[in-house]
């Protein structure tokens, strides 16, 4: 029997690894967008919620390098594949199209490589934009904490990151389209039934994340910011 | 009976060396209720009478048992219908000027032996990794002394089906050969008298699948939609259960 080290270089281990670390990538997304939707709370809601996370210290520290290790995992393994693919068929058909029926192949499940890598571009930018971008600081509860709410009514007023940023939540949406019932399937779901229906849960979970996403930038780039009737600022 | 004008753009190619290409040919007098593979034969009887050399591809029962026929038509493995092998595909499928596409499964696991036949021993190989159960041999034992219920026979025969055809490897976009191993580490660990080896056979099926130069599955499920008996992508689902509880 292989190590659990060779097990998961096997094709299923890789896929099991890539189907588990893409879960929680989703876990982590709807904790993301449950944050951003704090901006549309009271005005203090969303740097006393970034205030929350810093005063975790280490713990912080640890999902941080949790979630970095899982990001790194699923977009490695991700890149991987693609390139075991051109290997595998060095030379492509002059015609080549889908069967249709229980096919699963569209422009989701075939753009997985392209939406993966501008999503792993994104995801550099962004933090450099809101974990590292210069903040001003303000009171919460007596205590100093980032400006993280200024920071974000700031950045969307740019239209090149208002749209920028909707762009790359709609090839999130593609890829979660296909990549949520491809995780389940990597975990061995095997009723076909249940895919099915598995299937049209994770098409309509991914629209409503990507839409939750992209509504926040977009509406605060035609909103205007503290203008807009959502946001309230102090 | 209609007769029709058929065109063929056929790849042609000496030996596994020298790179192939298209040719184009003409085909008259094609009746609606040929197959299609009795339509390249009308063509290489054309082609033996014009001192060319024919297309190769392979062929046995015609049936649509063998899985032999396996060929790209149109960019669809075993042409266009569902669960119907390119040997029970009819002329009929087309019309009258239609341009037909035909390339062999496109594959670094499946070199090119001539035109659209293909060396398909990759899966043998699989196969002989542990695609088995290793029984006493002498009189054949009674039938009914194994009981296996009703529901695992039917889910094991469902994966037995497989003829090897390698439809699957040609339509993956990643020539994953999942869909072939799947079924037959399924049918074999679903039986009782697959227990023994059921660990060892899974990894090792596995192991040869990606040695021989497969690509990785990314459940694209288009496997099952050209399988010509219709093999559901459960049994890679099934792969994948089996491999863990092998390892852990």
């Amino acid at each position: 029997m292989p190590s659990l080290i060779e097990a998961f270089q096997s094709q299923v281990g890789r896929k099991v690894l890539t189907g588990l670390t893409g879960f929680l990538l989703v876990f982590f997304i709807i904790f993301h967008l449950a944050g951003n939707l704090a901006i549309f709370g009271e005005p203090d809601a969303m740097n006393s919620y970034s205030q929350f996370l810093h005063d975790l210290g280490p713990l912080l520290w640890v999902a941080r390098i949790g979630l970095l290790l899982i990001f790194v995992i699923h977009a490695y393994i991700g890149i991987s594949i693609w390139i075991n693919k051109r290997k595998a068929r060095p030379q492509q058909y002059k015609v080549y199209s889908s069967k249709g029926g229980p096919s699963r192949q569209g422009l989701s499940s075939r753009s997985m490589a392209f939406t993966g890598v501008v999503l792993l571009i994104f995801v550099v930018a962004h933090i450099n934009t809101f974990a590292l971008g210069d903040m001003d600081t303000v009171l919460i509860d007596g205590r100093e904490t980032h400006d993280v709410k200024t920071l974000v009514l700031d950045t969307f007023q740019n239209p090149i990151y208002a749209f920028g940023y909707t762009i790359v939540m709609i090839l999130l949406g593609a890829h979660l389209g296909h990549g949520i019932w491809s995780a389940f399937t990597s975990l061995t779901l095997r009723s076909k039934k249940a895919s099915a229906t598995i299937y049209t849960i994770g098409v309509v979970v991914a629209v409503l994340l990507a839409v939750g996403f992209l509504f926040i930038p977009l509406y605060i780039y035609f909103g205007g910011g503290c203008d807009a009737a959502l946001i309230h600022c102090n | 009976m209609s007769l029709m004008t058929i065109n063929l753009k056929v790849w042609r190619q000496k030996n596994t060396e020298t790179p192939g290409k298209f040719e184009d040919y003409k085909l008259d007098g094609v009746s609606e209720h040929m197959s299609f593979l009795e339509m390249l034969d009308v063509l290489n009887e054309n082609l033996i009478k014009e001192g060319k050399d024919p297309v190769e591809f392979d062929y046995d029962c015609r049936e649509g048992i063998c899985g032999s026929c396996n060929m790209v038509i149109n960019g669809r493995a075993h042409g266009p219908k569902h669960k119907t092998a390119a040997c029970q595909l009819h002329m009929r499928t087309y019309n009258d000027g239609d341009t037909i596409v035909i390339e062999p499964p496109r594959a670094a696991a499946f070199p090119i032996i001539k035109d659209l036949v293909v060396d398909r021993s990759a899966f043998d190989r699989i196969i002989e990794a542990g695609g088995y159960i290793s029984v006493k041999t002498g009189a054949a034992p009674e039938a009914n002394l194994i009981p296996v219920p009703q529901d695992t026979s039917n889910e094991a025969f469902d994966y037995a089906t497989c003829i090897g055809c390698g439809g699957c490897v040609a339509a993956c976009p990643n020539s994953s050969a999942a869909l072939f191993t799947g079924a037959k580490i399924a049918h074999l660990n679903s039986l009782p008298q697959g227990q023994p080896e059921r660990d060892k056979r899974t990894v090792a099926m596995v192991d040869q699948m990606a040695k021989e130069g497969f690509g990785d599955c990314s459940n694209y499920a288009e496997c099952e939609a050209v399988c010509p008996v219709g093999i559901s992508i459960s049994s890679i689902a099934a792969m994948r259960r089996d491999y863990i509880k092998a390892i852990f």
